[in-house]
């Protein structure tokens, strides 16, 4: 490595500065976007607002008024449940369901890793107009069969009490295929020997599961764990097309809290914390599961 | 392993109850998009077809105009993703350079910041230099779905190609921007194509990006579709016909990068 490096010490200038000459277009073009960061952090510190012509300067005054909000508190609150529910079921169901698949390796198999994966490429907003067109009181095929069960008028996304079950659900139909595929790439990537000579002591099904499949599918599912985490808890499309945080601030995770503040408020300075806090919460979580998923990704390749 | 009957009857019911979860609402978005709106109160399964929902969405609304606004803005992201992001991830994964993993987790970082930290500030900016409500200004927003994507992956397929392929074609007397074009891009050109497939599904499944940065003039599909839910008019078969019209080319896509699916979706991470 160290050879390496004073290689291109002693080359000239143009090939040492080719490697960023060759990024830098892509970095210019996404300093344009890096910039926002930068204001919004500036913008957090004063009164912006739409309804002001001018703004000022007012210090921490919105982070600290942000902290004695019970609205604050209840975002974080639903912020955490709503990543909590939807990222447990993800990777307990993706699991679950990849190892079903895998379990035997025959036509429909096959054919079920193919179209499970359908329901992930499809928009999270339109999967939610197709969950509300089947949830639908009056015309929802899922309100028919309940019907034929007894179970009238089941309030869905209209009744602070199921909201949260409702949004939970589409985003688990949207994103469990995500973990299925990563879960299905693992084990397909399992090395035989080890689960023979398991099979030939005589292991059980569950020893074998919890001492060699599991630990061999670590690094595959600390992946699905950090994007589904990250995603979850920054969700927007999904509650906003369900229901727009309601009912009531049922579902105001902190992504909607911040978006009611600077938009249907058009206070921006106010808004600013929020997902400042959010980001700042985000990043510090994804550079741990990120260090974790290397060291286990190094203990399972047996380094 | 053993298998007794009743352990394959428990995981079959299982798959089979999984299965009707995950593809029966796409099944009966296709089969409502054909319900006129008195069917859609009376007849579950049986009843008779009618384009009537296609017509009315597909010629009596702009609907075909926010389908091709879809095409434009996702298409031209993974399009400029490309043009910069190839070369990005190719200098990523063969040279050496001082800063180079920061600088790759900086592109990967767009991928975890809220969507909404970058939109407000970025709402107040268009509007100044008067990109908002316009094709280049989503273009260059969506780069923060389409690059980390492509960079990320297409590193990956660099690093896989040996060093020795590219030492030969120097002896051979190639130059270094030809070894690129006629030896490195033919190589990586399947998980190139499969990753700006997955990067413009990615682009055109955007929601909070159009929503907010985009006003009348151009309306992908997805933030034009909610406007069924918003309005009052109940026309349900008009509801499937936009969502059946928005989600079959993804589907369609979704099959052809069978392959190269798990690399892109856990951007490179996972080599499937």
């Amino acid at each position: 490595m160290a050879e390496k490096a004073g290689q291109y010490q002693k080359q000239p200038l143009s090939v040492r500065a080719r490697p960023y000459l060759i990024i830098a277009p892509a970095l210019l073009l996404t300093i344009g976007i890096l910039y926002p960061f930068v204001t919004a952090i500036y913008y957090s510190l004063t009164n912006l607002s739409f309804r002001r012509p001018t703004m000022k300067f007012i210090g921490l005054e919105n982070w600290i008024s942000m902290f004695k909000d019970p609205t604050f508190w209840h975002a974080v609150w639903v912020t955490a449940k709503y990543a909590f529910v939807t990222t447990g079921s993800e990777m307990v169901l993706g699991l679950g369901i990849a190892l079903l698949i895998c379990k035997k390796d025959n036509f429909f198999s096959r054919i079920l890793k193919v179209i499970l994966v359908f329901p992930l490429m499809v928009a999270p907003v339109i999967a939610t107009i197709i969950w509300q067109l089947m949830t639908n009181t009056s015309v929802g095929i899922i309100e028919k069969f309940l019907n034929l069960l007894g179970i009238y008028g089941f309030p869905w996304a209209s009744s602070p009490s199921t909201a949260l079950f409702t949004a939970a659900m589409i985003d688990v139909w949207v994103y469990t295929p995500f973990v299925i595929v990563l879960v299905v790439a693992g084990i397909n990537s399992l090395p035989k020997s080890p689960f023979e000579s398991a099979q030939i002591d005589g292991g059980s099904a569950w020893f074998t599961f919890k001492n060699l499949t599991l630990p061999m599918l670590k690094p595959f599912l600390y992946i699905a764990l950090i994007f589904r985490l990250m995603a979850s808890m920054q969700e927007y499309g999904i509650i906003f097309a369900l229901t727009k945080g309601g009912p009531g601030d049922t579902l105001m995770n902190l992504s909607l809290t911040a978006y009611n503040k600077g938009f249907a408020f058009l206070k921006f300075g106010e808004a600013m914390p929020y997902i400042l806090f959010l980001w700042i919460v985000i990043y510090i979580i994804s550079k741990k599961l990120v260090s974790n998923w290397l060291i286990v990704q190094r203990k399972a390749s047996g380094r | 392993m053993k298998n007794s009957p009743m352990e394959a009857l428990a995981r079959n019911s299982m798959l089979i109850l999984w299965t009707i979860f995950a593809l029966f609402p796409l099944f009966w978005m296709l089969v409502i998009s054909f319900k006129s709106d008195a069917q859609m109160f009376n007849t579950t399964f049986v009843f008779d077809p009618t384009l009537e929902n296609y017509q009315e969405v597909l010629i009596k609304t702009d609907y075909f105009k926010y389908f091709l606004d879809n095409i434009i803005v996702s298409g031209g992201a993974v399009i400029v993703s490309i043009l910069v992001g190839v070369p990005a991830a190719y200098s990523l994964a063969r040279f050496n350079f001082r800063g180079k993993e920061d600088l790759a987790f900086t592109i990967l970082s767009f991928k975890f910041a809220p969507e909404i930290l970058v939109v407000l500030p970025l709402f107040l900016i268009y509007q100044k230099i008067g990109l908002y409500d316009t094709y280049i200004g989503l273009i260059w927003v969506y780069q923060l779905i389409t690059l980390p994507l492509l960079v990320w992956v297409l590193r990956g397929y660099f690093e896989d190609i040996s060093v020795e392929v590219e030492q030969a074609a120097q002896l051979d007397g190639y130059k270094w921007y030809q070894i690129f074009f006629r030896i490195l891009l033919p190589l990586v050109k399947p998980g190139l194509v499969a990753s700006a497939l997955l990067a413009f599904i990615f682009a055109w499944n955007s929601f909070t990006f159009p929503l907010l940065l985009s006003g009348f003039k151009i309306m992908p599909v997805t933030v034009a579709s909610l406007r069924y839910i918003a309005s009052d008019t109940v026309h349900y078969g008009q509801m499937a016909v936009a969502a059946v019209v928005t989600a079959t080319p993804e589907v369609i896509l979704a099959i052809l990068i069978q392959k190269h699916l798990v690399r892109g979706l856990s951007f490179g991470a996972v080599k499937g």
